[in-house]
């Protein structure tokens, strides 16, 4: 048998009517039913749900810098294992990935992982520090040739300096993505300002703080007439301004992480910090809002945040620990449980917010492909009937700082093919891809960048 | 009750047998010898995060009465200043022993962590968490009222509470949390709570609180009012734009000698004016308010004690059968705690 070979039987393609799909070399060779290849391994897909690999636009893997909370290895194994076969690996790094330098050592050590493809994020501005754009154009033409640009963590607040982002990003298609929170009316915030953070005595972070930005972006987008994509959407407000600006017919694209769609800032009354993070969990207006954003297409993507901490950041006092949770792993079972179970949405619908608008938004050009014949195999099999009870110990990531600890959660990653490799098997990891040779000298660079 | 950390979910019959059992342990502060064996050989911890010195001798003032040990570790110029986490320190003390710490910390919900953690088993009392709850304040404050209330109605304190009373509590709210306990508490026993403060000093969300609320004093007290609560204000709020000045805040929500007068006048002869401490004379309460007859501010620092004994005792002695096997074991024994609880 083929090594590169691999014969999937009978999966319900995105959800649809079961065929078989033969990967060979990296492509989909063939789509149909009955299909027949002597040299191939076959995998019986009965009862699974055949779909392109996910895509995430906003992922945390840390390193350079903080490599006791998470590395580029460790993170790429747990998107692997969650049915990712793409991650944009956000820029609050140490230092920063600011240069064509971080952002290509990101990317090489994505390309030495071999378990996903890892597309850096530019930093906007230098040190993330809002006060000066950093060489987009140089990490634009870098081996990493990154296309989404973002200060998340922190605001682009100074109204000059996201118009010239805006305007600057023009040149070379990139996408300019931005964590809305106004910083002065956040400053010291804690939680969702609201009933509950009036009862826990802990500083309120108003959604008019998200919101007014938001507001203020799209019409900035619109005046300069460039992409503006906004991460991690979580408040009812914002849902119904990014619909006002899409009718309006401005070129933003918004995301909403799977923890907003299911947790709500009643879990904060425990003072736990697992439940911290930015922005903060909303009410449960909010979610309903989001999850009817995304399944009406006002939210295009599905951007699970991926925030891992060591334990120390989360074992103290609320207002001292770190914001942030994992979620690559359960990302999938997530979303299905709430846009899925709940009728909101198909598993089509699943495989464009997770796969193939994420791939258009971050530019990515072999990813979020259709599953059909001489497409790029970039494909999960998920077993939606599978259940499981979330276990942060057992997760591929070091962050052990998963909100749905103790959860029991339905839809499992059975598999997962990077370029027509499996680097998940059986619901395990497999082995991880391997590049063809060293990573590109700039010559080789130079000619990718020229296609 | 294994725990004391807030007052939103105090049971009726738990608060008003804590206020009982301290009308009990009220009784040992008039004797000559102020000191009872019941806690002897049990350590408590003073663990403060925050400067507080009145609330940490009352804490301590209780627990000696009370026979027990008293460890005082102030974080300030300790190891926790050098970085030692919340979790390390309340292992070292669960190491050494302690059987109830006594938090006060600049943190809402630190003690809630300690109580809900593994890091130390030992039973938690709140002694003010950021912005959150002060739930032995809001107890004393309660014990204050209610002996009055009960004066005035001609009946016993103990077993009472405070249905029909008419309190306003008046200042910060945003940043208290003596107002938090405050209200949930006062709810709790049947008292009818006005909250007063400048708009921008109430939080978001207080429309859903158990209470009423105004931005007007005088027309509060017109309506009437059986005690004054002013809570502490600071005046480096204003620039924040809490307020615009500290002279502004005083006319408006400042108990001022006009509305001290003011109470003669609308033949409120039994109003009382309670203060938390320590006060800014001047600015939300005038000296001749806080000195006056009216003023409940030193009765509620000696009962503060009185409540943190009956707070530290029924804690650490179990249950209420227990706490009267070990009181009738003993000639210097307070009587027993439950029996007019009913």
């Amino acid at each position: 048998m083929a090594e590169n070979t691999y014969l999937i039987r009978g999966a319900a393609i995105l959800g649809g009517e079961a065929e078989d799909l033969l990967i060979r070399d990296g492509i989909i060779a063939a789509r149909g039913k009955d299909l027949h290849d002597d040299d191939a391994t076959v995998i019986d897909g009965t009862g699974l749900v055949a779909l392109p690999g996910m895509v995430d636009v906003h992922t945390h893997l840390r390193e350079p810098g903080r490599e006791d909370a998470e590395t580029v290895e460790t993170g790429t194994r747990a998107a692997a294992l969650g049915g990712f076969t793409a991650v944009h690996a956000m820029a609050n790094s140490n230092p920063v990935a600011d240069t064509a330098g971080v952002v290509e050592q990101v990317h090489s050590l994505g390309r030495a992982s071999g378990w996903v493809d890892v597309r850096p994020v530019g930093a906007v501005t230098v040190g993330l520090a809002g006060e000066q754009l950093a060489e987009l154009g140089a990490m634009a033409d870098s081996r990493a040739q990154v296309r989404m640009f973002s200060d998340d963590g922190i605001c682009v607040h100074d109204p000059v300096l996201m118009r010239r982002a805006l305007e600057y990003v023009k040149a070379f298609d990139g996408v300019v993505a931005q964590h809305a929170q106004e910083p002065r009316l956040t400053a010291g915030a804690q939680m969702n300002e609201g009933t509950v953070s009036a009862v826990l005595g802990l500083a309120g972070w108003p959604a008019v703080a998200e919101e007014s930005i938001i507001a203020r972006d799209v019409l900035l987008t619109q005046h300069v007439g460039s992409r503006l994509h906004v991460c991690h959407v979580s408040t009812a407000g914002s849902v119904e301004i990014v619909r006002w600006a899409k009718a309006r017919g401005i070129n933003v694209t918004a995301e909403v992480t799977p923890h907003h769609l299911l947790l709500t800032d009643e879990l904060v009354r425990s003072y736990d910090p697992v439940y911290k993070v930015n922005p903060p969990l909303r009410t449960d207006a909010d979610v309903q809002a989001l999850r009817e954003g995304l399944a009406d297409g006002t939210i295009d993507v599905v951007g699970t945040d991926h925030a891992p901490h060591p334990s120390e950041h989360k074992e103290c006092e609320w207002a001292q620990a770190a914001m942030g949770m994992t979620g690559l792993e359960t990302a999938l079972s997530v979303v299905q449980e709430t846009m899925i179970e709940t009728g909101l949405m198909t598993w089509a619908d699943f495989a464009r917010v997770t796969s193939f608008t994420p791939a258009v938004i971050g530019r990515v050009a072999d990813q979020g492909r259709p599953l059909e014949e001489g497409e790029p195999a970039n494909v999960i099999l998920v077993d939606p009937a599978a259940r499981w009870t979330v276990d942060p110990h057992k997760m591929a990531t070091m962050g052990r700082n998963s909100p749905f600890k103790g959860k029991e959660l339905p839809g499992s990653v059975v598999a997962t093919f990077f370029k027509g490799h499996p680097t998940v098997l059986n619901g395990k990891l497999n082995t991880p891809y391997r590049y063809a040779g060293n990573y590109p000298t700039p010559d080789a660079a130079g000619a990718v960048s020229g296609s | 009750m294994k725990h004391l950390l807030s007052t939103e979910n105090l049971s009726a019959f738990d608060a008003i047998r804590v206020l009982d059992t301290a009308e009990e342990m009220s009784a040992v502060g008039d004797r000559e010898v102020k000191k009872l064996p019941a806690l002897r050989g049990r350590t408590v911890v003073n663990l403060f995060f925050e400067d507080s010195t009145r609330t940490r001798i009352s804490f301590e003032a209780a627990a000696k009465r009370l026979s027990a040990d008293v460890i005082n570790f102030a974080a300030k110029g300790s190891s926790v200043s050098k970085g030692e986490s919340l979790k390390d320190t309340a292992q070292t003390l669960a190491a050494m022993g302690a059987d109830a710490v006594v938090i006060r910390h600049w943190a809402s919900g630190a003690p809630h962590r300690l109580a809900a953690t593994d890091w130390i088993d030992a039973a938690v009392i709140n002694a003010g968490d950021g912005t959150h709850e002060h739930p032995t304040q809001a107890l004393l404050d309660a014990f204050t009222m209610r002996r009055h209330w009960s004066q005035l109605n001609g009946t016993k304190s103990s077993g009472a509470d405070l249905r029909g009373m008419r309190v306003a509590i008046v200042g910060d709210v945003l940043h208290s949390r003596v107002a938090r306990s405050n209200v949930w508490l006062l709810r709790t026993l049947g008292a009818e709570v006005t909250l007063v403060a400048p708009p921008t000093l109430l939080p978001i969300g207080v429309e859903h609180w158990p209470c009423k609320v105004s931005y007007n004093l005088d027309e509060t007290l017109e309506a009437g009012v059986d005690a004054m609560m002013m809570l502490r204000v600071q005046g480096e709020r204003m620039h924040a734009s809490f307020f615009p000045s500290t002279r502004e805040y005083s006319r408006r929500w400042g108990f001022d000698d006009a509305r001290l007068r003011a109470l003669d006048d609308l033949g409120m002869k039994d109003t009382i004016i309670m203060h938390p401490g320590p006060m800014n004379r001047g600015l939300e309460i005038s000296s001749a308010a806080a000195d006056s007859p009216r003023s409940t501010v030193l009765a509620q620092v000696r009962n503060g004690v009185s409540v943190r004994m009956a707070a530290l005792y029924l804690l650490l002695s179990g249950d209420s059968r227990e706490a009267t096997a070990a009181t009738a074991a003993t000639t210097h024994a307070v009587s027993q705690p439950t029996k007019e609880s009913n």
